[in-house]
């Protein structure tokens, strides 16, 4: 049976602990919002890309000159995993269920008898990806000294994933990430970034049938624009995960304040009943020397 | 007089949208100046100077990179990096260089004429300003 003493610290640590908790939540909160707005301010570039690319790769498809970063290198032996987690932890699942996702599909890959390599984005999926895939990571992108994502942080990615796959060191890219669903919900997402997948239902519906005018020619828009989707493409993973993870911290910091709540009412509980406790035996003794006399 | 709408997105936002009468675009193969009924045209584009005739006068942009999605009725300029002109300073314009040299030298042999074009294109730039 712990002293009263003992409780006492006990309570006062809990309490200080879902202060943090506390301040964990509300300034994840006031973050989250950032990020959405953020995530939805990119969202016109995306779209108007991925209609324009979906068109233009429908009109190029099938063609023997079509880019490699389109129709791929004819090959799926070399597998790029790209895994995009946060710099930081104490939120919830977010980032061990990107791993997991990741990991799940590493393994697959690796069971077709394929060659994986691993780039990691942010500290958390590096960690966990060490123990078991060390030999496969190939490099790391530190975002820590990130205050708030910009396209720039994109391009720098992929620019060192396309120059890797200039240089022939893959086939495939794929990208894992966390949509952003709502606070509490988020989903663990790959996407494969080369070859370019475009849903060609992302085409304009322009109705009466737009035949455009390319220029200069379609082949060469094309090359200058597949680099700038692989790029948008990333740009938008990472602010969904920007989103993701500010969502999934705020909700675990939620269920921390609430527990750390809980655990205080108990202790609480526990204290006034030993106080109680000792109380009374006092009077026991007091009344049962009086009645010795 | 006609108009048509005009969209002026970059990745991070959306900088101007508005029904213009004329928008000028720098384009990769030249300057083209686009209106309501222009044939449609998809074009890259080459740093430069974007200007959309609207309502309330001209707003001119810094544009670099990126590409034009002309039809009869709209206008959308996708712009790797668009800057109002009243905001490009001095600073923005050097950083913009900076870029555009740094990658010029880090570019792959056959790309770098491309890349020289480009820091061409944007000192161009950097004396109009």
């Amino acid at each position: 049976m712990p002293s009263l003493k003992d409780l006492k610290n006990r309570i006062a640590s809990v309490k200080n602990t879902r202060k943090i908790t506390k301040a964990m939540q509300m300034v994840a909160a006031a973050k989250l919002r950032r990020a959405q707005e953020a995530a939805e301010a990119a969202r016109p570039y995306a779209e108007r890309m991925n209609a324009v690319m979906a068109g233009l790769a429908a009109s190029v498809k099938g063609a023997d000159n079509a880019p490699r970063l389109l129709a791929g290198t004819g090959s799926d032996k070399v597998q790029l995993v790209v895994v995009m987690t946060a710099e930081r932890g104490l939120c919830g699942g977010f980032n061990s269920s990107i791993v997991r996702l990741a990991r799940q599909r590493i393994a697959a890959l690796q069971a077709e008898g394929k060659t994986v390599k691993v780039l990691t984005v942010g500290k958390k999926g590096r960690e966990q990806l060490r123990r078991d895939f060390g030999n496969l990571l190939i490099d790391h992108v530190d975002l820590s000294e990130v205050r708030r994502i910009g396209y720039d942080n994109a391009q720098g990615i992929a620019r060192s994933i396309l120059k890797r796959f200039d240089a022939g060191e893959f086939d495939v890219a794929t990208i894992f990430y966390n949509r952003f669903e709502s606070v509490i919900s988020q989903v663990p997402t790959a996407l494969q970034v080369i070859p370019a997948k475009y849903d060609e239902s992302d085409a304009p519906e322009t109705g009466e049938n737009t035949v455009y005018d390319y220029e200069p020619s379609e082949e060469e828009i094309l090359a200058d624009l597949l680099p700038r989707g692989v790029a948008t493409q990333i740009f938008t993973a990472l602010l969904e995960n920007a989103a993701s993870e500010q969502g999934a911290r705020m909700t675990a910091m939620d269920n921390a304040t609430r527990n750390a709540g809980d655990m205080i009412d108990r202790l609480t509980i526990e204290y006034n009943r030993t106080r109680q406790a000792a109380i009374t035996k006092e009077l026991i003794e007091i009344i049962s020397g009086a009645e010795a006399l | 007089m006609a108009t048509m709408q005009f969209d002026l997105v970059s990745p991070e936002r959306m900088l101007a949208s508005f029904e213009a009468t004329a928008v000028e675009v720098p384009g990769a193969e030249g300057d083209l100046e686009a209106m309501p009924g222009h044939e449609p045209v998809i074009t890259t584009l080459r740093p430069g100077v974007l200007r959309a005739h609207g309502a309330e006068g001209r707003k001119s942009f810094i544009v670099t990179g990126g590409f034009a999605q002309i039809n009869g009725t709209s206008i959308s300029v996708l712009a790797e990096r668009a800057v109002a002109i009243e905001e490009a300073t001095g600073t923005i314009m050097d950083e913009l260089l900076e870029e555009a040299r740094s990658l010029a030298e880090a570019a792959l042999p056959e790309d770098k004429d491309a890349a020289q074009k480009l820091v061409h294109d944007v000192e161009m730039l950097r004396a109009r300003v």
